[in-house]
């Protein structure tokens, strides 16, 4: 009993907050996302600018990405062009490598699967891990249906949207509060992740196949050209890539080890004062 | 508290081990790049499932998206081989394709040959289409040719037949020990498939020979590697293995997935 009464003053009690299907398609899609994001970027390589339409102007102006090695009185320098600015990224994107050794390509060979250029093998992994990735998208959504794991903790509610001011303040000051559920902050991540992007992501990414093409035209018109799927297929990488620092960035802040366990037990030390429940440890 | 400890040094480990795998670069994969390894064979599974899953939801008659004559805003930008120097393209060549034959051969009832002409006065189809380069590029073009599906039809390909074999005239690469002739296969649905053209028609002008003079064969719901340019033979197989490499095809030799749906 002085146990009980002495616990909740120091910290809260142990609560069995991520069920297995959270956890297991979590480390899942943690894998796919890497071989994803790396193989990825081998095969944005094998062409690395981006258009807006249906194809890809080689005599007309459409792209509004590109990297490229281009020759200068200094040498040879990478350069990175934006909706028409030009940015000297020598080291990083267009041009990277030792100075005895330049690669002339997109993304450096650091950031690729294969670390050199292989656009057959780039394929080959980006198409296995994709797969794996809907596939798991598929169970999770099941599970997480039909153990309220949505409705719970993903899905904004009114309460979230008006909890998000002192949220956001409760975040930039680092005064984390670890309940039972989300943080309106973080449901708004996590529904934008998987309400936004995972779909996004997969539909642009179907619409660069032919096939899926004749089976959905409408993808096509969705997103007004394969040219314009691919540049927001990238984008969506981009925002996910951000979303994951951000993740890593918190968890680290918040305190690893309880998050860490969390997502891999189950079980999460909540804040002091969270009620205990029917199955709580103290 | 001995096995929290256990835990603890257990989440430690595994987020050191997490942190080098994305801060050390990405050589220790280059092992997926090696063809007939385990992890590679492996992986190229999905590439089986991606057919077999394409085939299964998608049609055989469905049609690749046609676009308006106004999406036609430049020339088809000509890749691979543009100009081939085998000694028979160059005679070929030399002589504006006057004796130029396209055989279907191999597991067919009777093999037949036609000139460029016989092609041309055939029915034709014109299609405005994407052309989707496996680099990530498209390019919209008109292409007229004659329905490859008519032609099969015409040899009588045998029941036991499961893939058309396409055999080009150009040596897309030249090595020490000689040439290497460009080659792909598709199964008979994109054989039989309407927009399957032998095409000597780019955007109402003769088909150039940076596209593939004389007949290109159109394959539009597959990457532009499977459209062979220079097309002389299509032979039906039921095995694929004896061709090349193995695989199927010049770039599927390399390690480009057969199908090229996706």
């Amino acid at each position: 009993m002085s146990v009980e009464t002495a616990a909740p003053a120091t910290r809260g009690p142990l609560i069995y907050r991520q069920s297995i299907w959270t956890r297991v398609t979590h480390w899942i899609w943690a894998i796919c996302l890497f071989f994803l994001l790396l193989s990825g970027l081998q095969i944005f390589n094998a062409h690395p600018s981006l258009y807006i339409g249906q194809q890809s102007g080689f005599e007309f102006d459409n792209a509004v990405l590109s990297m490229s090695a281009i020759n200068t009185d200094a040498g040879p320098r990478g350069r990175t062009t934006i909706l028409g600015q030009q940015f000297d990224t020598t080291g990083v994107f267009g041009m990277s490598g030792s100075a005895d050794r330049p690669q002339f390509q997109g993304f450096p060979g650091a950031a690729t699967i294969p670390s050199y250029r292989d656009l057959g093998t780039g394929r080959v992994v980006h198409f296995f891990f994709g797969w794996v990735f809907v596939l798991t998208m598929f169970v999770w959504f099941l599970a997480s249906f039909f153990n309220r794991h949505i409705w719970r903790d993903i899905i904004v509610k009114p309460r979230d949207v008006a909890g998000l001011p002192k949220d956001i303040v409760d975040h930039a000051t680092l005064r984390f509060h670890h309940g039972r559920s989300y943080t309106p902050l973080q449901k708004v991540a996590y529904f934008g992740v998987f309400f936004i992007l995972f779909p996004l992501i997969i539909a642009t990414g179907l619409t660069m196949s032919p096939g899926m093409d004749s089976m959905f035209p409408w993808l096509l018109d969705i997103f007004q050209g394969r040219q314009t799927a691919r540049t927001i297929h990238f984008i969506t990488m981009a925002l996910l890539v951000g979303f994951f620092i951000i993740h890593i960035i918190m968890v680290i802040i918040a305190n690893p080890f309880n998050e860490l366990r969390s997502m891999i037990t189950g079980w999460y030390r909540a804040s002091p004062g969270t009620p205990l429940n029917e199955g709580d440890k103290p | 508290m001995s096995r929290i400890i256990t835990r603890r040094g257990l989440l430690g480990l595994g987020a050191a081990a997490g942190s080098s795998l994305i801060l050390s670069g990405c050589d220790q994969f280059d092992f997926l790049g090696q063809r007939g390894g385990a992890a590679r064979t492996f992986l190229e599974q999905a590439n089986v499932m991606t057919y077999k899953a394409q085939r299964l939801l998608i049609g055989e008659q469905t049609l690749a998206r046609e676009y308006a004559p106004s999406e036609i805003r430049q020339g088809q930008r000509p890749n691979g081989s543009t100009d081939p120097t085998t000694p028979e393209y160059l005679a070929l060549k030399a002589n504006n394709f006057a004796d130029y034959k396209l055989t279907v051969t191999g597991m067919v009832e009777q093999e037949v040959s036609f000139s460029l002409d016989e092609l041309r006065n055939m029915p034709a189809r014109s299609q405005i289409t994407r052309h989707d380069c496996v680099e990530g590029w498209s390019c919209i073009a008109k292409w007229t040719g004659t329905p490859l599906g008519p032609i099969l039809d015409m040899a009588k390909v045998k029941p036991q037949a499961r893939f058309a074999v396409y055999h080009c005239y150009d040596n897309i690469e030249k090595t020490l020990s000689g040439d290497i002739i460009y080659y792909t296969s598709s199964d008979l649905i994109d054989a039989h498939h309407p927009q399957s053209i032998l095409s000597y028609g780019l955007n109402d002008q003769v088909l150039p020979v940076s596209n593939g003079a004389p007949i290109r064969l159109r394959i539009e719901r597959a990457l532009g590697y499977k459209q062979p340019k220079f097309l002389h033979t299509i032979e039906l197989v039921d095995d694929l293995s004896p061709f090349g490499k193995g695989k199927g095809g010049y770039w599927e030799d390399t390690g480009y997935d057969w199908y090229g749906g996706i």
